[in-house]
């Protein structure tokens, strides 16, 4: 790495805190933009059910199936349903629908401020005296911040019912006895910390989606740039941060 | 006539490149200012300076008695409800319709009722002959039609000084003949404004005065006759290959 380029990492990582700032202080300021932040929550959230209940439910069987036969070696067929649900609840939902999420939410929030940016569509939002961090940054991170959280945990339910589907097909494991230690391993911590951890990614995946799209310049080659350039970054950041997220999580609730 | 709007020596550039070395104008009450200059000499730029939208590197914009250069972006909010302007492509918020653009600026800084943001935006369509397109998605308007829509979006609070950023550019004739109609309706409304433009017979046609940028300062201000007769060699060069176009 250069020095210019660590120079504009610097100021890059500079501008970006500031955004942040400033979405916290839009947050808790006038005007509010209500109708706004339900629209996003829909075309965040609710736009992102079934994939994340599909990414969710295969995970579960491909665990259950892969730990199950690995385990059943040593006899330990058993400690399937927990280390299945834990590892799912844990890391694995937050991570794959974190990164779904940034692949179809945050190269989405890139292109579309990206676009408007381009097309002087932000430069009227400032041109008729209203602000985009209000009308554009601060629903979309609300939302993503709201629905990430609820999505990872719907994708951990569904991979949890993968797993009892596949421990009763394939080691006739019993729905109640999975279910019973399932609900001996989880605890309320593995649920906070999953949801914690859920809207950590999603501040990063929106906020720098956000702030690229307004970076934008250069037309439709810029958007398609930002939109690589939000899906690359977020991705290595989340994987990376979830390491760190978990290790500070383990030390509060171990 | 009142002063509504006065630059002082403004001066403004981008990293190395100096777009405005000194700059100073004024825009009287009711009045329309033409702003008019070779392509690359910051024309737009100036415009947009006037609302914030740029950050000056020195100089003063006063509006009304008042500094706004130095004014934060939340300060500069109320201001650009009082100058509004008209984005060269109309800038229309592409995924929204029609009305619910010329309605934006309303319930941001209004407080109509929905019954009343209606009125007011047929109404504001009707200024702008685009009376049956309040459905429509901008993507469904012309170039023209875009612009216009930009227009009466630009008028839809009743602002002070209207500033036009090239508003014939790209047009056919007919619809640039639209164009002046409506810029010189509201100049007969008693809307003072600026206009960019690189088309003399439209500067020509709806301005009171012009002012003509080059190598980063004001190198002319006068009326349109003063400017048709002007013994300036760069006025008459700026004319001449105006003609030679």
């Amino acid at each position: 790495m250069t020095i210019a380029n660590l120079k504009e990492n610097l100021v890059v990582t500079g501008e970006i805190t500031l955004m942040f700032r400033d979405f916290l202080v839009a947050c808790v300021t006038r005007p509010f933009y209500w109708g706004r932040l339900f629209e996003q929550i829909i075309h965040l959230g609710v736009g992102s059910l079934s994939i994340t209940v599909v990414i969710g439910f295969v995970t579960g069987l491909l665990m259950t199936l892969q730990f199950g036969y690995g385990l059943a070696t040593f006899g330990g067929t058993l400690y399937v349903p927990g280390i299945v649900s834990v590892s799912i609840l844990r890391s694995l939902a937050p991570i794959f629908t974190s990164l779904l999420i940034a692949g179809r939410i945050g190269s989405g929030i890139a292109a579309e401020i990206g676009a408007m940016n381009v097309t002087q569509q932000v430069d009227a939002i400032r041109a008729l005296g209203t602000s985009p961090m209000r009308v554009l940054v601060v629903p979309r991170m609300l939302a993503a911040i709201i629905s990430l959280p609820l999505l990872a945990t719907l994708s951990a339910f569904m991979g949890i019912i993968g797993g009892v589907i596949i421990a009763y097909l394939e080691f006739n494991m019993p729905v109640g006895f999975y279910v019973n230690k399932v609900l001996g391993f989880l605890h309320f911590s593995d649920v906070f910390g999953s949801m914690l951890k859920c809207a950590v990614f999603a501040v990063i995946i929106s906020l720098l989606a956000c702030y690229k799209g307004f970076k934008t310049t250069e037309g439709t080659k810029g958007v398609g740039e930002a939109t690589t350039w939000v899906v690359v970054r977020t991705s290595i950041i989340i994987l990376i941060s979830d390491f760190f997220l978990s290790k500070i999580l383990l030390l509060m609730f171990a | 006539m009142e002063k509504i709007l006065e630059v002082k020596n403004l001066a403004k550039s981008f990293d190395d490149k100096e777009v405005h070395r000194d700059v100073s104008f004024s825009l009287y009450q009711g009045e329309t200012l033409g702003l008019l200059g070779h392509s690359g000499t910051g024309k737009s730029v100036l415009l947009r300076s006037l609302i914030g939208l740029e950050q000056i590197d020195s100089g003063q914009i006063i509006y009304r008695d008042r500094r706004i250069d130095d004014l934060s972006e939340k300060e500069l909010y109320p201001v650009r409800t009082k100058i509004s302007y008209s984005f060269q492509s109309g800038a229309l918020f592409d995924s929204i319709s029609v009305f619910e653009n010329i309605a934006y600026p309303l319930f941001e800084h209004t407080k109509l009722g929905e019954k009343e943001v209606a009125e007011k935006v047929r109404e504001l369509l009707k200024i702008v002959n685009l009376e049956a397109t309040e459905d429509l998605m901008p993507s469904d308007l012309s170039g023209g039609m875009q612009k216009r829509v930009g227009l009466a979006r630009s008028l839809a609070l009743d602002p002070d000084i209207l500033l036009y950023d090239e508003p014939t550019a790209g047009l056919d004739p007919q619809n640039i003949e639209k164009i002046i109609d409506l810029i010189n309706r509201c100049r007969a409304k008693g809307f003072s404004g600026i206009l960019v433009t690189h088309d003399i017979p439209v500067a020509r046609r709806v301005c009171d005065r012009l002012v003509i940028i080059n190598d980063g300062q004001v190198h002319f201000t006068g009326t349109v006759q003063e400017f048709n007769t002007s013994e300036d060699d760069f006025v008459k060069t700026f004319l001449l290959n105006e003609r030679a176009l």
